[in-house]
Formats: C-alpha cells, structure tokens, sequence
C-alpha cells in the first residue's frame, strides 16, 4: 500500500463520529459571516446594515488576486456590518444577519438528481467557481480558482482528489465521501475537465474502506479516475506528502505543486465545485463533524457559514462540563477556540471537544537527543535544532540554513516528544520570521 | 463555558514519555542482568543494588543541593546508567570501587554538563573507563562464571580477549592460545561461559534485548549493525592476511563489551547522532576504533574507548549530516 | 643518551623559530589597520553590549562614534549623559544632553483588575502567545504575562510581579536600552524621560478598544471618556483611539488628571507622599 516516504506518525484515529450520518444543522437566530474565510486579502462588504438578502446572494467581494467571493448563507436583514472577534480573538469584519425564513436565490438549482452531463466550457467552469466563493475546504482556503490556473508554461499531470482525511476524529469528508460519492465523481471531473483532461486520483486512506467502496462504484463510469487506498499515516493529506505517496514526485522546495505536475483538491472542493457548476449554487454551507469522547452524541452537521459556535454546541446538546478545550480543525492542526460567540467559517471542518486528560501539556522536560522528532517530521527536517536555534537568541541566518521556511506546521515534532518539549510553538513563530527577512530581501 | 484551555496546535501527544522510553531500555537489560545473577550469584546482585543505590543518590543529593531544581531522578535515566555500569564492571569489584564509578558516571560525566541530554558522553562508560584507568588491578581481576549447578570454573578468570592480548605478547600465535584454552569458542561465549565483566556474560541475552528494543522502536538499528559489520569486515581482512597474529571476525563480534557495547552504550540517544547517515558513520568509526585498539592498543579491549572517542565527534557528525529532506531530490 | 637530548632540544627549538617566522608574516599579512580612538571610546562605554544604543555592541558603537563627523545623533542610553561626556571629551567634540530614560510598563491588568477569559498552556513566551491568539483576557492590547520583557532586559531590571502577572521595572537598573520595548509583541512598554525629580504621570493602560468594551475587559482599563483631557490645564493629553496619552514634554506633574480619571488608569510615579498619608 502506499505511503510518503519520509517521517510521519501513527496517532489513534478516533474516528468515533463515522457513523453519524451527514444531517443538517437548524437555521440559527442569527449569523455572522466573517469576510476573511479564504487566504489572502478579506473580502469587502458589499450590503450595508438594513439590506435584505436571499441564500446565495452575493455579501463580499474580492479585494484582490488572492481573495474571494463571500455569499449569504441565510436570508433575513443585514443588522450590521462591523469588526467582531474571530475564533482566536482577531477582529474581522462579519456581516451580522438577522435570519428571516429560509428563501434561496431563486437561480439556485435546489433539485435532489444528479447532473453529471458537464457542458460548462473550461473559461465558464473557472468563472463559476471564482464567483461561488470556493476555497480549499481542507483547512488551508486557498481560492480553489487560483489553484485551478497553473501559469500557462506549467502543466498539470495528476490532479489529486485528497480524501485522506488523516486529521484524527475529522469525519466529515468521510461521510460526504459515502454519501455523496456520485456528486464527488463529477466534481472531480469538472477539475479535470479544466485542467486539461488530466488523469484523476481519489486518495483515501485505509481506515475509511466504505469511502472508497462507495467512491470506487462512483468512479467506474470515468476512465481518468481512478480512487486509491493510501495506508494510514500522519500528515498524509498535507499537500506535499500526498504527491509524494501518490507519484513519487517531490515538490520543490518553496515552490507550487503545479512543479511536480500536480494539483491538489480536498473532496469537500470537488464536492462544492460540483454544486457550483452543475447546480448553480455557490459555497454557503459545509459539513462539520462536532465530536470527542465527552460529546454525548456524535454529529456530522451540514452547517451554513456563519453559525456561531455556541449555536451548535447547544443545539447538539454537548455537555460542556468535561470539555476542557474546543478545538476548530483537528486535534494536530487545528486552532483552540478562544472565543466561543465566533461563527464558522469555509475551513471548519470539525468542532472537537477534548478532557483535560486528553490535551493537557506536560511539564517540559530535557531534551535528550533521541531525534524522535526528526525522525517523524515529514520534511525532513531537524526540530530539536530549529528549537535550540530559536532558544538560544533567534540566530535567524543558521534557522534559515536549517530550511526552517519548509515547514509545514503539522505538529509531528511536538506529538512525538518525549520530553514533550512544545518544538512547534516556537518554530512557528520564527518560521514567520525568516519568512519576512527571506521576503525583504527579495524586495531589494 | 468560562476558561477553556487554549493552545497552540497539536492538541494531543504520543505519550511516548522519557520515562517509558528509559523503562523500555531497563527491560531490555533484563535478561542480561538475569542471567549475570544467575552465574556470578550475589556479587553481581550486590554491584547492581551498589551502583543504583550511589547514582540515584547523587543525583538526587546534586540536584537538591547543588543545582536547588527539579528533582528528576524519577525519569529513570540515572537507574539506566546504574544498570550499565554495574553491567560493564567486573563481577568481583569491590563495592567502594562501583561507589566511586558512579559518582563519577553522574556528577562528573552527568551532572557537570547539565544533567540529562547535555553530556557529551555516555555517563556509564566514563565511569568504567575511570575506573579502569585508576583502579587497573580492581577493574583487571576477573572471576570467572560458575552456574549454581556446578563448582567447578569453566575456564580460567581471563577474559579471551586478555588471553590472546598475553598470549600474542609472549610470541604464541592465535591458534597456539585457541589450543592452550579450548573454553574459547565463539558458541561457549555464546551462552555464558565467557569471563569479563558481569554484562558481557550472554550474547545471547544481550540480543535479545536488542530484538526487544527494535520491536518497541526505542532505537533504530543503524548504529549496532554497522558497528558489527565493521568489526566483521576489518577482522575479516587482518585475519586472513595474517590469521596467528589476528583474531577472527566471530571471534571479534562475540568477545568481550562489543555486543554490550555496541546494543546499549552506543546507541544511548543523548550521545550519537541523530540521523541516519550519522548514525552508520558513528557506528563504522566505533567499529575501526575498537578493531585498532584491539590489535594494536595495550589494552586488550577497546569498545569504551572506541565508544568514548566517537561521543565526541557526535556534535560535528550532527553538524554535517542533515536528514533525508523533502523538497530536494530531482524529479525525473 | 647525550645525543638524543640535543637532537630534541635543536629539532623543538628550529620548529618554534621557524614556526615563530611565519606566524610573524602571517600576522603582517592579515593586520588590521584600525583607528586606536576605537578602543579608547570603547574603554569609555559600559561595555554592557545590549544593544540599546542601536549598534550590533559596544565595539560596533565605538567605531560608529569615532566614524561620525558629529556624535549628536549618537547617545548611550545605557552610560547616560556622563559617559556620553567622557565619549565627546576623548573625541574633542561637544555631547549633546539628553534626558534620562526609563522603562514604562502600560498595562495594570492585574489579574484582580482584568480576569482571564481562557487558560493559555502552550510555551511560555509572549510571542508565541502573541501568535496564536488575542490573549487569555478579554482586553486584546494588554500584557501577556509570560515574561518576554524580563528574559530580554539584561540588567536585571524586569521582574514578573506573581500576585499582579504584571511585570515590575526597578527603576534604579534600568538602563533604558530599549530591550524589553522590543521584545515586547504588544508593544506596551514606553521609554519615557525619567522626569523633574523623578516624578512622573502616566496613562497605564494600552487598550484601544472602546469605553464600554475596554471597561468590561479590565476595570483599571482608560476608557477614552476625555475627562483628563478637559481638565488638564497644560494640554498635555491627547485621546487616539479611546485613549489617552500625556505628552511628558508638556506635562507638567500637576496631576489633577490622576484624580480625575474613573477607572484610575492615570497613575503617578515616586511623588514624595503627603505627611498625613504617611501618618495614616
């Protein structure tokens, strides 16, 4: 079975929530919809406060290359268009929206068949996912668009379908994979169909086998498709790992996928690509798994954009009382919510609620040299020594000389640890840093 | 909902604590340390309970009243280095003399540097060779193995490495010593009949500590094989040049601390290198260095000094060998 | 016997001559020419290499002010005036006075002023926090608590007060070499001038949230209301952003501002204590 090749850990998957069917989540009173769900620059609001809007309308705009559509999720009254604090405390400009009823844009094909007759052109499949807002929904939100268009001298090879889902407890591109596999199918087809017609591979990992069962009979119809079984290892669904388990190819340091000749897709992107296309309705809700030991019931909610945390938390009745730490993502890469009135957003894909056995840190011990942490990073790198390079003063220059800048923030160092030295805490920040610097001096 | 935890990722660990990976070790010397009680009865006991007793103490004497910090003695690296060092010592030792290596191994090779992970050598290992160096007769005196079944010695107290170092000293050749002694056979050394120290009593309990550790991945494999394939190469080539003024492979891998050695002292984490290619260049100069010493030192065994010599390379081995890394490798 | 003697002592004593040669050109070779002022001005400077003045460390700070045609733009935070003097002296040149400086922290979010929304548990280090996330209180411009200020000063100056979670400058070290300013990820600490006899008012509050907001996160917190700003007779105190600011160029201690401000965000420094307060 395949697999990348360097590093990687083998946590406790604890998909405890993979039986829980995908059912959708009861309008809240109110939502706010954040303008900055995608990479790159916010998006800029377009309604001002007493504005009515449908599901679907158009709320932001994109404020640059690099930036993207944002759409009402809810209809109702816009009651304010201000700055309000995002799950880690920042402030973010949200359209707050009183919701009224539940009335589509009237273009939106709301019907159950499947349409799987693509007669988009390329230019008017690019064009349909620009402006329905779709972002990478694996958790990185690059506007899927901009990854769709490799410069023209570049040319995609493999387009992979990434439903690897090696994040623990994350389900919910499991479920949407079972349930939805024949929409994912053509999603994948209307990528490729942009790309050139390349050959198309839905990577998932062995511990989902009814995923690829169901994906395998959904894929028999396309000959360019083919769905793969990856064993299960962590960070397999990190862009880089994927193409390395999948062809053998290395992305280059500081460079794009599109150099190894790939372009890498979440199955939640096919997914949304194909209600975009086919169905003419932009990206307004997702599936969020909402799990942990200490929830009582285990959900996979579809949840329009916009709902606040504490929403969902009440109406699936988690008792909070054991819930030392709510994580939005998974528990390797996702952030700890620090502020519960803060609404979800195109990344959320899991609302995971850890006991304080589960998450507590460790006291810090000695580093005793066993090289555990280099031995799981997936980049090859060396964490003990980016760590004492950061302790001792930030010696940027040996930090940059030690590819500091490839990290990909999975967290294997710090999970590996047995001395539980946080190595990611710091190499994060200063991998900020010597970006800058490496940024500046490409200015001059 | 007041006062959630709030973190910055990941939010969950292995759990593969120090302490574990520290027991793992310990359980792993289990069989060797079994069988050496077994054969040397209650001086081998004695020399262990001595050496955990002292290099608990001093640390934890150290630690409280000379660094005023945590006390860590619970991480069970210091009862690691107890155990080696009673391992590495001969049966025979009388006790003030292991009190004094542990001392040493601790608050000198330990303590001084910073404690756990900061030394630059294996604690267990400057213990012995300071021993060795001040006490010669002590550290020279060898007993030699006697089941609980029988009474009589299998063979003399000088370890086969000390016989041939003498033997080749006073003009026999190798095959003249192999004669005189017929208890030196690579399969008798095999399964405790070969006098030294306490821990280089059973090959065969030593490797199946070192099975035990590469099951539960405590350590990686490198460092212990490429130090037997060097010392099987080099042995090979001397001993077919020459086979009555060099001792052969077999011979070579199975005598005296290599395979202590080169499964517990050199693969300790805080002194070896970390990467691969670290790791086989570490092992191969462990390898050269003790098949030197062996053939042309004065002391007849040369695997701590071999071990000894090559801890401080460590830092400039890490220094140039980086990794396999990711994003670097050309594509075809 | 005799022979062997001889032989090693000529042998060591042509090794060391001809070895003793070359060192000799190699060091002609590679001398490096530098102005002897250098060592002189360095002599004269703390020594401390902290960095404050802007250079890279005292060395670097002496060939800078032996380089510079005038050494006005130039000063020693850490040496102060007198060494500045000694400096201006050695290089025939006039110094330029400056004020005394010191380190202000602007932040009394103690923990019984300002209490905590959420428990932080990853490393202990400001900027890490800084990182991740807005804080572990309501109030987004407060101090963190983790000590970055204190790991930075080197003089020993900072220390982390456990009862408040707020750190303490020990006026009689600090330097104002401007270490902590920097290592500060929410910029709260100010070097100001030390002030006629010591004496200073401050705003000790970052918090650029609004009133109600800013209230609500911290009780000590300056709420932007403009009170200190009407009542000060000097026009000292600017409001930015909901908060206010005294201009220490334009302060002149009156402090009816102190007694003015409702949440007490206006304190003052080493005023000598009325007689009655000390009675009571």
């Amino acid at each position: 079975m395949i697999t990348f090749k360097i590093g990687g850990i083998h946590p406790h998957d604890n998909k405890i929530a993979k039986n829980a069917a995908i059912e959708s989540l009861k309008l809240p009173n109110k939502v706010a919809i954040s303008m900055a769900q995608h990479l790159g620059a916010p998006a800029t609001p377009i309604v001002t406060k007493g504005d009515s809007v449908v599901v679907g309308q158009v709320i932001g705009e994109p404020s640059g290359f690099i930036s993207g559509f944002v759409h009402s999720s809810v209809s109702g009254t816009v009651v304010a268009v201000e700055p309000r604090a995002d799950i880690v405390g920042n402030m973010v400009t949200h359209v707050v929206i009183d919701v009224e009823g539940d009335i589509w844009d009237e273009s939106i094909d709301r019907s159950e068949g499947l349409n799987s007759n693509i007669v988009a052109s390329q230019d008017a499949i690019l064009a349909k996912i620009k402006s329905s807002g779709i972002v990478g929904m694996g958790g990185a939100t690059f506007p899927t668009h901009v990854k769709l268009c490799p410069p023209k001298d570049k040319k995609a090879d493999f387009l992979l379908i990434n439903g690897a889902e090696c994040e623990p407890y994350v389900t919910a591109d499991d479920r949407l994979m079972r349930e939805k596999s024949a929409c994912i199918a053509v999603g994948t087809a209307i990528m490729a169909k942009v790309l050139g017609g390349c050959k198309s591979y839905i990577c998932i990992e062995e511990n989902k086998p009814e995923a690829i069962a169901a994906m395998t009979a959904a894929c028999s119809k396309y000959e360019n498709i083919e769905v793969l079984k990856l064993k299960k290892k962590y960070p397999q669904g990190g862009e880089k790992q994927l193409i390395d388990a999948v062809t053998k190819h290395q992305v280059p340091s500081g460079a794009l996928p599109i150099e190894a000749g790939c372009v890498v897709q979440n199955v939640a992107t096919a997914f949304a690509a194909y209600e975009a296309v086919q169905k003419n309705k932009p990206l307004i809700e997702r599936v969020m798994t909402v799990t942990g030991q200490c929830v009582a019931e285990q959900k996979n909610y579809l949840v329009r954009f916009g709902t606040p945390l504490s929403y969902i938390l009440e109406t699936s009745g988690c008792n909070l009382e054991n819930a030392a730490k709510i994580i939005s993502g998974g528990p390797m890469m996702g952030k700890a919510v620090a502020n519960i009135e803060a609404t979800t957003q195109k990344g959320s894909s899991c609302l995971l609620m850890l006991t304080k056995e589960q998450t507590a840190r460790m006291p810090i011990g000695n580093c005793i040299r066993c090289g555990k942490c280099a031995d799981a990073c997936p980049m090859g790198l060396e964490p003990w020594l980016l760590y004492k390079l950061s302790e001792n003063g930030n010696q940027f220059d040996a930090l940059e000389d030690n590819k500091i800048f490839d990290c990909i923030e999975c967290g294997c160092c710090t999970f590996t640890c047995p001395s539980f030295i946080p190595l990611l805490d710091i190499i994060r920040v200063n991998k900020v840093e010597v970006m800058k610097i490496i940024r500046n001096r490409a200015k001059k | 909902m007041a006062n959630t935890i709030v973190s910055p990722a990941p939010h969950i660990h292995g759990r593969n604590e120090t302490q574990i990976l520290m027991r793992e070790v310990l359980r792993a010397l289990a069989p060797v340390v079994l069988v050496s009680f077994y054969f040397y009865g209650l001086n081998a006991i004695l020399l262990q309970v001595t050496c955990l007793v002292s290099c608990l103490l001093t640390e934890f004497l150290i630690q409280k009243y000379i660094q005023k910090g945590q006390i860590t003695i619970s991480d069970g690296s210091a009862c690691v280095t107890a155990v080696l060092l009673a391992l590495n010592l001969p049966p025979a030792t009388p006790f003030w003399v292991a009190i004094i290596g542990s001392i040493v191994a601790i608050a000198i090779a330990k303590m001084t540097f910073g404690g756990l992970g900061q030394n630059i050598f294996n604690p267990a290992l400057v213990g012995r060779v300071f021993l060795l160096i001040s006490f010669p007769v002590v550290m020279t005196t060898w007993t030699a193995p006697s089941s609980f079944f029988s009474s009589v010695d299998a063979f003399s107290g000088a370890t086969p490495l000390a016989l041939i170092n003498e033997g080749l000293k006073s003009g026999l050749s190798v095959q003249d010593v192999f004669a005189a002694n017929p208890g030196l056979t690579p399969a008798q050394m095999s399964f405790a009949r070969a006098g030294g120290s306490v821990g280089e009593i059973s090959v065969i309990a030593l490797l199946i500590g070192f099975v035990y550790l590469l099951v539960k991945k405590v350590i990686k494999p490198h460092i212990t094989l490429s130090i037997w394939a060097t010392v099987i190469l080099m042995s090979g080539i001397f001993s077919l040049c020459d086979p009555t003024a060099y001792t052969g492979p077999l011979f070579n891998l199975f005598t005296g601390g290599l395979m202590l050695g080169s499964i517990f002292m050199a693969t300790d984490y805080v002194t070896s290198p970390m990467s691969n290619k670290g790791m086989i260049i570490f092992g191969i100069g462990i390898g050269v260095l003790t098949m030197l010493i062996r053939y042309f030192g004065a002391y007849p065994e040369g695997v701590s000094f071999a071990i000894l010599i090559m801890n401080m390379v460590v830092p400039l081995i890490n220094k140039y060998c980086k990794p396999v890394r990711y994003g670097y490798k050309k594509n075809k | 016997m005799d022979s062997t003697l001889l032989i090693t002592v000529v042998l060591i004593t042509v090794v060391g001559v001809v070895l003793a040669i070359v060192l000799y050109f190699v060091a002609q070779k590679f001398k490096v020419v530098e102005d002897e002022r250098i060592d002189i001005v360095e002599a004269c400077l703390p020594g401390a290499n902290c960095g404050g003045c802007g250079s890279a460390g005292c060395h670097d700070f002496a060939q800078r002010l032996v380089a510079a045609p005038q050494i006005g733009s130039l000063f020693c935070p850490v040496g102060g005036n007198e060494v500045m003097n000694k400096v201006a002296n050695v290089l025939g040149q006039e110094a330029v006075e400056q004020a005394k400086m010191v380190a202000v922290l602007k932040c009394n979010g103690s923990c019984f002023n300002r209490p905590k929304t959420n428990t932080y548990e990853g490393l202990s280090s400001c900027r890490v926090k800084a990182a991740l996330y807005s804080g572990d209180t309501a109030c987004r411009y407060g101090c963190l608590g983790c000590g970055d200020c204190v790991s930075a000063c080197k003089f020993g100056a900072l220390s982390m007060d456990v009862s408040t979670g707020l750190p303490v400058v020990d006026e009689s070290k600090c330097t104002a070499c401007g270490a902590c300013v920097a290592a500060c990820p929410k910029t709260i600490i100010e070097l100001r001038p030390v002030g006629l006899k010591n004496c200073r008012v401050v705003v000790i509050c970052s918090s650029k949230d609004k009133g109600a907001v800013a209230r609500k996160a911290c009780s000590a917190a300056c709420i932007g209301c403009g009170k200190c700003q009407k009542i000060c007779p000097f026009g000292a105190i600017t409001i930015e952003n909901n908060l206010a600011y005294i201009d220490p160029s334009l302060c002149k201690l009156c402090t009816k501002c102190v007694s003015e401000c409702p949440t007490g965000a206006i304190h003052k420094f080493n005023f000598p204590k009325k007689p009655k307060e000390d009675i009571a």
